[in-house]
């Protein structure tokens, strides 16, 4: 067991408390003796304070700055101020926050059931319909949002041709401010959540089936057995996921810029174009700053909740 | 156990259901190369006016060159048994025309866009990008998680909490930072920060932890120097994790777009989304450009997950293990 990452834990605190108790000398001798560990380390180290560390560090002093290139000067709470001040951000809060609450629940459940339906069936279907669910997950968001701008075009787009079928008359979905964040969130909705089905379809494969064979005994039909046994086991990998697609949520950008530019008007603004537009249109780097903090401080905030409310119950 | 018919009708609904869900989740893709192959101009003897298939109501929904030219084809050796020349020339010319205009796209796109060009620049700096991060990353994870030396809880921490902090947030420091280097509207500028990225390090610490000690320890008696270990030993031996962080990252790289927007400003240096965003700016109601462009793009990617399907697999479920 001592080659597993919960075996390191306890000689962690070993190597702290000795650390803590010897002179600085031992440190320096156990450092020289294990340089070379160091020498591997470099190349990640120094690239990682370079365009990690210090960034990030930069970006919080940046965020209580007035940027100019020769001396920036620091002007306090300001930037924070104009930026909770400004509607342009509670807008693509709004809709930012609103394309996450639908999109999210909706990639996870779908992935759920889907991945319950594909498990029931034999080793070949299963790999197939994986392959087929993971596919366009891997194709780059750029392709997608060019493709369904074109089939949410109003005169000869697919979308507005298979809704003639239902006698959905034709809709300028892109084109109306109404219409165009939803828009928007059915695509994310029809995408399918192919991490999401591969996760859970290993993690359906990891649970024991005398579980089942034990509730088929007491009779429970097998529905039941889903909601007791399948969906609490699954669990800790719903908590990932939610995690998971709840930060990317947040930072949707490509179908912004790609699909609408925010627009029409700012409909379809979000956090993340808002950011863009801030630093790299109008060049105001301390707003910007400002601007990506609160967007960090928002999905922590989101994560720590949904961490309390999805782990396992002790 | 035997098998009950219920099963087997139960069995077939689900496979017609996913059926379903599969083709309406795939139907996107079909319509990138559908629409890049679609006729966008075609005239017969009968019609008044050269019709686009691009652009009709309802969509075709599959390449109208192929029935066409199929047509024409018969047509041709109708001709020819009739000893008809003048017919046969048109049909003849039909068909040359069908085939000009289904691929005419793709040829304008490498002709008059400088889509080879992003397309090589997307696939060398993902390259170099991933055999970077495999390098790096596999060096720093098996030290973290093999050797002991002060610091390494420390290092291995900070690296880890950066995990959290979402990539928009360094976007302004960064840019300054890469102007002040000099490295502006540079592909430098963007593989740079890639290999900066600390998921490998992650994923490869957790994949060291399964390589057995007394192998290192056997190496070391050997009297291999620690480079030497690493190269014949632990490598060859983390050869299914590096498969799937090298397979994250290329595809991480190839797809990645609000960076490179950022910072590249010469078409030439375009990589390839880049290259769509301003191919669609430009051209925003030719489809069919569009999505031939769409079509470059989607195609390697598309080869490497049939290809690797199997570390895709693998690296999503190691990834999601958590300690």
């Amino acid at each position: 067991m001592t080659q597993m990452p919960m075996g390191a834990v306890p000689k962690k605190k070993e190597e702290k408390m000795k650390l803590f108790r010897k002179p600085n000398k031992n440190l320096f001798r156990q450092m020289k003796k294990n340089y070379s560990a160091y020498l591997f380390l470099l190349p990640k180290l120094i690239l990682f304070t370079l365009f990690v560390a210090i960034p990030v560090v930069w970006a919080f002093i940046l965020s209580f700055q007035k940027y100019k290139v020769f001396g920036s000067e620091f002007i306090g709470l300001k930037n924070y101020i104009e930026v909770f001040q400004s509607d342009a951000f509670w807008i693509a809060l709004k809709n930012t926050l609103l394309f996450t609450v639908v999109t999210v629940p909706f990639g996870v459940i779908s992935a759920l059931v889907l991945s319950t339906l594909i498990f029931e069936l034999g080793k070949l279907s299963q790999s197939l319909f994986r392959s087929a669910f993971y596919l366009p997950t891997v194709t780059s968001m750029v392709i997608i949002a060019m493709v369904w701008r074109w089939m949410y075009n109003y005169d000869f787009g697919l979308f507005n041709y298979v809704l003639g079928w239902f006698g959905v008359g034709p809709v300028n979905w892109l084109g109306q401010s109404n219409t165009a964040l939803w828009a928007l969130i059915i695509m994310q909705c029809l995408i399918p959540f192919g991490v999401g089905i591969i996760m859970y379809l290993a993690s359906m494969g990891s649970i024991s089936q005398s579980l089942y064979e034990a509730a088929r005994m007491d009779g429970a039909s097998k529905f039941k057995q889903w909601i007791h046994i399948t969906i609490p086991l699954l669990k800790p990998t719903t908590l990932y996921l939610v995690l998971l697609s709840t930060i990317g949520s947040f930072q949707v950008f490509t179908q912004i810029i790609m699909m609408t530019g925010g627009g029409p008007g700012s409909a379809t603004e979000t956090l993340v174009h808002l950011i863009y537009k801030t630093g790299f249109r109008d060049f105001d780097f301390g707003l910007a700053g400002a601007q990506s903090v609160v967007l960090f401080v928002i999905i922590l905030i989101f994560s720590v909740i949904q961490f309390r409310v999805l782990r396992h119950d002790e | 156990m035997k098998k009950k018919p219920l099963d087997r009708l139960n069995k077939f609904i689900i496979f017609a259901l996913l059926s379903i869900f599969a083709v309406v989740s795939l139907l996107p893709l079909y319509w990138v190369f559908s629409t890049s192959l679609q006729l966008s101009s075609y005239q017969s003897m009968d019609m008044e006016r050269p019709v686009s298939y691009v652009d009709s109501n309802p969509p075709k929904m599959y390449p109208m060159g192929i029935p066409l030219y199929f047509e024409h084809w018969k047509g041709e050796r109708e001709a020819k048994k009739a000893g008809d020349a003048e017919l046969e020339a048109y049909h003849q010319a039909q068909m040359d025309h069908i085939v000009s205009n289904t691929f005419g796209s793709f040829k304008s796109l490498f002709k008059k866009h400088d889509v080879g060009k992003w397309f090589f620049n997307s696939l060398y700096i993902a390259v170099v990008v991933t055999v970077g991060i495999l390098l790096i990353d596999s060096m720093a994870g098996y030290v973290l998680a093999k050797k002991r030396f002060p610091g390494r809880n420390l290092i291995f921490w900070i690296i880890i909490s950066t995990m959290m902090i979402p990539g928009q947030v360094t976007l302004v420091p960064l840019f300054i930072m890469v102007g002040n280097l000099n490295l502006m509207d540079t592909h430098w500028a963007l593989i740079l920060p890639d290999l900066s990225m600390v998921f490998g390090v992650f994923l490869m610490r957790q994949f060291m932890y399964s390589i057995p000690d007394e192998l290192l320890e056997a190496a070391k008696m050997d009297g291999a120097s620690e480079w030497r270990t690493f190269w014949t030993v632990v490598l060859p031996l983390a050869k299914p994790g590096l498969a799937a962080l090298g397979i994250f990252t290329f595809m991480n790289v190839w797809n990645s777009f609000l960076w490179p927007i950022i910072v590249l400003n010469t078409a030439e240096l375009y990589t390839l989304p880049v290259g769509l965003k301003t191919l669609q700016d430009a051209n925003l109601a030719s489809f069919k450009l569009l999505m031939s462009g769409a079509a470059v793009a989607a195609i390697p990617m598309i080869i490497v997950f049939i290809l690797f399907q199997r570390y895709f697999v693998q690296g999503l479920t190691l990834g999601g293990v958590k300690e």
